[in-house]
């Protein structure tokens, strides 16, 4: 809580301080790269190749924000944050977006002053078991010992559910996501519960992947999106609707392969037309070129493409869509109408 | 004579024996057995015991690291290759091998660079660590700071020079003005590097053409080991020198300086590193003018300075008072004034004591170099919390990438340690 207090105060005095500056737009412009903030490596959302390449489902975010802005998706600096350092790097300016699995909250949004422009992956903690254990619903785990790191939400939620359920449990407190893979897999716990993602990343990483099963009850709601800073709503408005460009493009069946041609003519669709920018001025709105959807798009391709890429059932990952479905497959994916 | 008894005798032997070795109860690797290994009951049981245990730590560590597969491109396809068999996935060490050494940002055709500065460390500190080589060859050892800055960073080659300039003019002015009043030669010293740096801002970029011979290299590129090393080296040569000033310093009897130097001791050395470490990464960008950048580096190097001469500092004080007081009292009555006292007759003896707590600090911190990693610096532990184990390909290898960390890093504190032992000997002059 004191942290949180310290880091708010710091943000408040950065934010009065980068409010004197010009916007974010026009300096990344001028600047001619974006310098997004990323993790310093988790599995699938971000993290660089052996030739030192950023890969990965957040860092899509970033390079579609780039062709957007400036028509060239390499042209992102990567500034790799800590859970500690994210924060201050983008109150102080030192980023202009953060895409790094973050957790939209009240506080965040509200107390240290950022505007999450949208979500885009929905994750929630849930509990994986060895298949051994013959257990098939987190209820059963009464009297279970759990590997939870400390200080997170998480360790939190755990308790909440523990005790809604009226099960008891005993807690195996450990410190980073490689310590629980190593105590789980040696039997010190039963259990262990983080981010339904990062089990199933940690998952994918152990020798018998089979030999393990993800519990199906999410027991809390964990919206990660990207984030910028408050009080500059134009650059807000470019990474959203960046963000709302990519997921409606899934919808509208826009893909990496036809963009370029639904971009080079008008076609019969005018949702798609004005997606694209063949029609209307929605790139004049935000500042930016009439195809800047199309170059966004042109990346990585669009929201479900990025997805089966980077965390989707074809990789060692192996997340389903789940919750991250389109709204028209039952997800919660919906964006606003592009007009 | 000799054939006197030549018929009460049965056998006399005319010639000597050949001289035999000693039994094997007496000499050889038996009898050393016996009397380190079995000499008592509970020698021998313990002996047997502590056998069992190492027989049973190599046979498992053994065959893992033995049969360890070099040459894979994932951990999955090392699995395949194992087919269930316990043994060692060395092959992330050689995918990842240049991003555990440089980091994953360092331009790859140009890792000769930060080599051959490695490299020539060892010319420049070679005369420093043993003074039996030619003083002569001191003379790299001061150009070699600008050289390897150069070196790893690239660019232009004449921000080294006017650093380097800087240096030289603040040395003649001191040199001028020092030998009358201390005082003024100190200032009026770093007044004119100051001035030097200054004015070069001016003509660098001026001087500079469009294509450097050296590639620039940004400081948020830098990573691996090598990040490791740099920080390490750079922050224990200049803390030792700190660290006797702060010292001396703190012994003042002037007390605005005493002041200061005890302040400054009791804050640092009260306060952790890795606080330390979070001052400098987020919290000086809010005291900095919007838009300023200040090498992130410099804000660790500073930061870890501080730190380190701290601790030596005390250290040092603790040889200072270790000295008998005649010593002191000795080198007023040759007439010697405070510098020549100190240079040659406090310091020398002092410095020899501290030695061992000296090392300690040094390897304690080239130690904490690893905690840059929680400041979102990539050195050798950060490159593999990060990037490494988070990458499709190599989530799950933890024991191979520690361990060749915790290797790396033996091989120099261990080698830090032998030095140190070796200056003690080389030094000791009491008759103990």
């Amino acid at each position: 809580m004191k942290k949180s207090v310290f880091l708010g105060a710091l943000t408040v005095a950065g934010v009065t301080a980068g409010v004197a500056a010009a916007g974010t737009l026009d300096d990344v412009k001028a600047r001619g790269t974006l310098n997004c903030g990323v993790t310093t490596g988790l599995i699938g959302f971000a993290a660089p190749d052996a030739n030192g390449v950023w890969d990965g489902f957040d860092v899509g975010v970033c390079r579609a924000v780039a062709a957007a802005v400036l028509g060239d998706a390499t042209a992102v600096e990567f500034v790799p944050t800590t859970g500690k350092t994210r924060f201050t790097a983008l109150a102080s300016g030192e980023i202009d977006m953060l895409a790094r699995n973050t957790t939209w909250t009240f506080s965040r949004d509200v107390d240290l002053k950022f505007e999450f422009v949208g979500i885009n992956y929905y994750d929630g903690q849930g509990f994986m078991v060895p298949k051994a254990l013959g257990v098939s619903s987190a209820k059963e785990l009464d009297g279970a010992t759990v590997c939870i790191q400390t200080g997170t939400t998480t360790e939190l939620n755990l308790a909440d559910f523990f005790r809604k359920n009226n099960i008891s449990y005993e807690p195996v407190p450990i410190e980073t996501n490689a310590e629980g893979q190593q105590l789980y897999l040696a039997g010190a716990c039963d259990t262990y519960t983080t981010d339904a993602s990062g089990l199933a990343a940690t998952r994918a990483a152990f020798e018998n992947p089979a030999d393990h099963v993800v519990l199906p009850e999410i027991i809390s709601k964990e919206p990660l999106g990207p984030l910028v800073r408050h009080g500059d709503n134009e650059w807000a408005d470019v990474v959203r609707w960046t963000l709302n460009a990519l997921i409606a493009a899934e919808e509208l069946g826009v893909t990496s392969a036809n963009v370029a041609d639904m971009a080079a003519a008008a076609g019969d669709n005018p949702e798609i037309n004005r997606l694209v920018g063949t029609e209307g001025n929605l790139g004049e709105q935000l500042g930016l070129d009439a195809d800047w959807a199309a170059k966004a798009i042109m990346v990585g391709g669009n929201y479900g493409e990025l997805f089966e890429k980077n965390i989707g059932e074809n990789t060692p990952i192996g997340l389903a869509r789940g919750l991250n479905a389109q709204w028209t497959d039952g997800g919660l994916l919906y964006t606003p109408p592009f007009r | 004579m000799s054939d006197t008894h030549a018929h009460s005798v049965a056998f006399v032997r005319e010639t000597t024996i050949e001289q035999q070795a000693p039994p094997s109860s007496a000499a050889g690797p038996v009898a050393w057995m016996r009397e380190n290994l079995f000499a008592t009951l509970p020698n021998a049981l313990l002996t047997i015991a502590s056998a069992y245990v190492i027989f049973l730590l190599l046979s498992s560590t053994l065959p893992w690291i033995l049969n360890g597969i070099w040459n894979t491109d994932s951990l999955a396809e090392c699995r395949e290759a194992l087919q269930g068999q316990a043994a060692a996935c060395f092959s992330v060490l050689t995918e990842r091998w240049n991003q555990l050494l440089f980091g994953f940002q360092y331009p790859s055709d140009q890792y000769w660079r930060p080599g051959l500065a490695f490299v020539l460390l060892f010319f420049a500190a070679a005369p420093v660590l043993f003074f039996d080589l030619p003083r002569k060859l001191l003379l790299f050892t001061a150009v070699y700071p600008f050289i390897a800055y150069w070196l790893i960073w690239g660019g232009s080659i004449f921000i080294p020079i006017f650093a380097a300039l800087g240096f030289v003019a603040g040395y003649v002015v001191f040199d001028r003005f020092g030998k009358q009043n201390f005082a003024l030669g100190f200032f009026g010293g770093v007044a004119t590097a100051l001035v030097v740096w200054y004015a070069s801002g001016f003509i660098t970029p001026a001087l500079t053409p469009e294509e450097t011979f050296l590639e620039a290299v940004q400081s948020r590129d830098m990573g691996g080991f090598m990040l490791n090393m740099m920080l390490g080296v750079v922050c224990v040569s200049l803390s030792i020198p700190l660290g006797i000033a702060l010292a001396l310093g703190r012994q003042s009897s002037m007390p605005l300086i005493k002041g200061i130097c005890v302040v400054f001791i009791e804050f640092v050395r009260g306060v952790p590193l890795i606080t330390l470490l979070f001052v400098a990464n987020v919290v000086l960008a809010y005291f900095l003018p919007p838009g300023t950048t200040f090498d992130l580096i410099l804000r660790v190097i500073i930061m870890i300075t501080m730190f380190a001469s701290a601790y030596i500092a005390e250290v040092i004080r603790g040889g200072l008072a270790a000295l008998p007081k005649g010593q002191y009292e000795a080198a007023d009555s040759l007439g010697l004034d405070y510098p020549q006292a100190m240079r040659l007759i406090i310091l020398p003896q002092a410095l020899k004591i501290s030695i061992p707590g000296i090392v300690n600090v040094a390897v304690g911190l080239f130690k904490d170099t690893t905690l840059v990693s929680v400041i979102s610096m990539f050195d050798l532990v950060g490159m593999i919390r990060g990037p490494i184990l988070a990458s499709t390909d190599w989530n799950g290898v933890y024991w191979e990438l520690f361990s060749f960390a915790a290797i790396l890093f033996f091989v120099v504190c261990y080698g830090i340690s032998q030095y140190s032992q070796w200056l003690e000997r080389r030094l000791a002059t009491d008759h103990r």
